[in-house]
């Protein structure tokens, strides 16, 4: 029977040897983690249940904090030291409040790959399509199950297959294309799905580029995406997991899709997802010069070292224009590494950003500050719900839109 | 094993409202709370027009959804909110797939039934509900709906009282 990527996945993870959608099967799970939002419950359920023996493998096994890094309420503060406290005692792994973002800190431990399954309690989780390896979200229980058992139950999702044809226009970046791919199929239209991606603009994208486009499955309902690793990418995860027999799990060639769906990228603009939800995507030059207070750099989507060199690239000898505010967040402590190396964190410095430490910056509960009624921010993070990043308006673009609108002030696309 | 009932009955709440993110349900600066009865004060307490919600519902009621509920993070407290204001069924157009597992893993009672919230039932009305077949049942006003009915995992961990009471049921 021929399979999809999700469907071999599966597979070879105990889903048995032909897995179809709908089914409901057990799925070992190979990387396991928690991180301080939602960390803490998972340790309470386990010390609930399992008081004595809470941790199937802790070589499998980690918490990362990222969510609020270091912690600036007590709430949170809190929260981590019952993870660190438990981790302790337990011989479980922490990656601290100075590592960055737990998948960002995942792919460059090497402690995933391709076809590998991997879950922790953060909902871009399946940002991890990126090179082929099925990443998920899950809800704290659901992860302190697996901490114990290694396994959860999964239902087969279907998959739904999109073709981007011809070649990304030079002013584009993969940020426009997920933003594409967005606003096309609405925040319900892979509801359930997985999404294999292909085309010729997917495939010269580099591990940046398909971190960024995988990391807005969610927005659209989708289980995951998954990109086929390039040759490039195979090398990358080879040297960083030391597994010389990494290899892309491949769909068959006549597997079956439940929807397939062109989009042609010849003719792409710059886009930008407006208030209040990020399905509400338009080109930039529809909302060009819209006045702006704030600009975020940073998240899961475009927190890599690559997105922050386009925006400095851009930002270098200049000034952000007056009373705008730019804040930069790198992914992890070794983009963070990297800036200080290529010297970037001068040119940013200079050019009036701030810069803090790495994780997941505006996201959630304020690591580099919220938005005021009335403030209109300029994100390249990936959700702009009303409330989530504060009572302002927050717009999500590349870093290039990014850059260019905190030179002028207002929305452009240069 | 405790049997719970698999037919209930109870006064709906329609939130006629598509893609009600996470952050609507139960915010995120509120993420900290690990308590039950702490969350219940909470719920949509970010949703317009639902603030008094906590204030208004009755243990046994039960919440009829639109499309794609629960859409956004994977945080629990927006389906332990729900079960500490004693909410005793979901019923929904669709789910956001995290918040999906996560109702059914706490034990919650969920069905999805497309067309619901365009069937007239209003907030008041009350329904009789069979979990193992997926009828839902208005008597007052004769609407009679399918919803898809509960799968052999999503009934042991239901009757269990959750995922982990469920793994230890079958792991002793």
């Amino acid at each position: 029977m021929p399979h999809t990527i999700i469907e071999k996945i599966i597979s070879a993870h105990g889903g048995g040897p032909n897995p179809r959608p709908g089914d409901i099967v057990w799925m070992n799970i190979d990387y396991r983690s928690a991180r301080d939002f939602g960390g803490a419950n998972v340790v309470a359920t386990l010390q609930e249940f399992y008081p004595d023996d809470p941790i199937g493998d802790v070589g499998k096994t980690y918490f990362t904090f990222d969510t609020n890094a270091p912690a600036n309420t007590i709430g949170y503060a809190e929260n981590q030291h019952i993870c660190r406290t438990f981790a302790r005692k337990h011989g479980v792994k922490v990656f601290d409040v100075d590592r960055g973002i737990g998948t960002h800190t995942a792919l460059e431990e090497g402690l995933v790959w391709p076809g590998a399954t991997c879950v922790g309690t953060d909902s871009h989780f399946n940002i991890l399509g990126a090179i082929g390896a099925f990443g998920q979200g899950m809800g704290d229980q659901d992860v302190a199950f697996i901490f114990k058992a290694g396994k959860t139950w999964f239902e087969v999702p279907p998959t739904m297959k999109v073709i981007f044809r011809g070649k990304l226009p030079a002013n584009c970046t993969a940020r426009d294309l997920t933003l594409k791919l967005v606003g096309t199929l609405g925040a319900s239209g892979a509801l359930g799905k997985c999404v294999e991606l292909g085309g010729e603009a997917v495939d010269s994208l580099d591990l940046a580029g398909r971190i960024t486009l995988a990391s807005m499955a969610t927005e659209t309902g989708a289980i995951s995406y998954f990109i086929r690793p390039s040759v490039e990418v195979i090398n990358i995860c080879k040297e960083l997991t030391g597994r010389p027999d990494c290899a892309p799990v491949m769909p068959d060639p006549d597997a079956k899709y439940c929807e397939s769906l062109e989009i042609d990228v010849s003719n792409l603009e710059p886009l930008i997802s407006c208030p209040p939800n990020p399905e509400n995507v338009k080109t930039v030059r529809e909302v060009a010069g819209k006045k702006i207070d704030s600009v975020f750099l940073g998240s899961c989507t475009n927190g890599r070292i690559e997105d922050i060199r386009t925006a400095t690239k851009i930002l270098k000898g200049k000034k952000i224009a007056h009373g705008v505010m730019m804040k930069v967040v790198p992914a992890t402590r070794e983009v963070y590494q990297q800036m200080l190396a290529e010297g970037l964190l001068k040119d940013l410095f200079e050019a009036g950003a701030i810069i803090t430490g790495a994780g997941c910056g505006g996201c959630a509960s304020g690591q580099v500050g919220m938005t005021g009624k009335g403030e209109v921010q300029l994100s390249t993070s990936n959700r702009n719900f009303k409330g989530k990043q504060g009572a302002g308006e927050t717009y999500l673009c590349s870093p290039v839109t990014a850059a260019l609108s905190a030179l002028k002030g207002e929305i452009t696309a240069g | 094993m405790p049997i719970k009932p698999t037919k209930l009955s109870g006064r709906i709440w329609l939130v006629d409202h598509d893609n009600v993110d996470t952050d609507m349900i139960f915010h995120n600066k509120h993420l900290h709370i690990t308590k039950l009865a702490e969350m219940a004060p909470h719920a949509f307490g970010n949703l317009e027009g639902w603030k008094d919600f906590p204030q208004q519902a009755q243990p046994g009621d039960v919440l009829v959804l639109g499309e794609n509920f629960g859409s956004g993070s994977s945080r629990q407290q927006a389906v332990d909110c729900f079960t500490a204001l004693g909410i005793s069924l979901l019923i929904g157009e669709s789910f956001g797939a995290i918040y999906k597992r996560n109702a059914i893993n706490a034990g919650m009672a969920l069905l999805e039934c497309g067309g619901i919230t365009d069937s007239g039932l209003q907030s008041g009305d009350v329904v009789d509900v069979d979990l193992s077949q997926g009828t839902i049942s208005c008597k007052t006003k004769e609407i009679h709906l399918k919803a898809k009915s509960f799968s052999t995992v999503q009934m042991d961990i239901y009757q269990a009282g959750g995922l982990f009471k469920y793994g230890k049921s079958i792991s002793a």
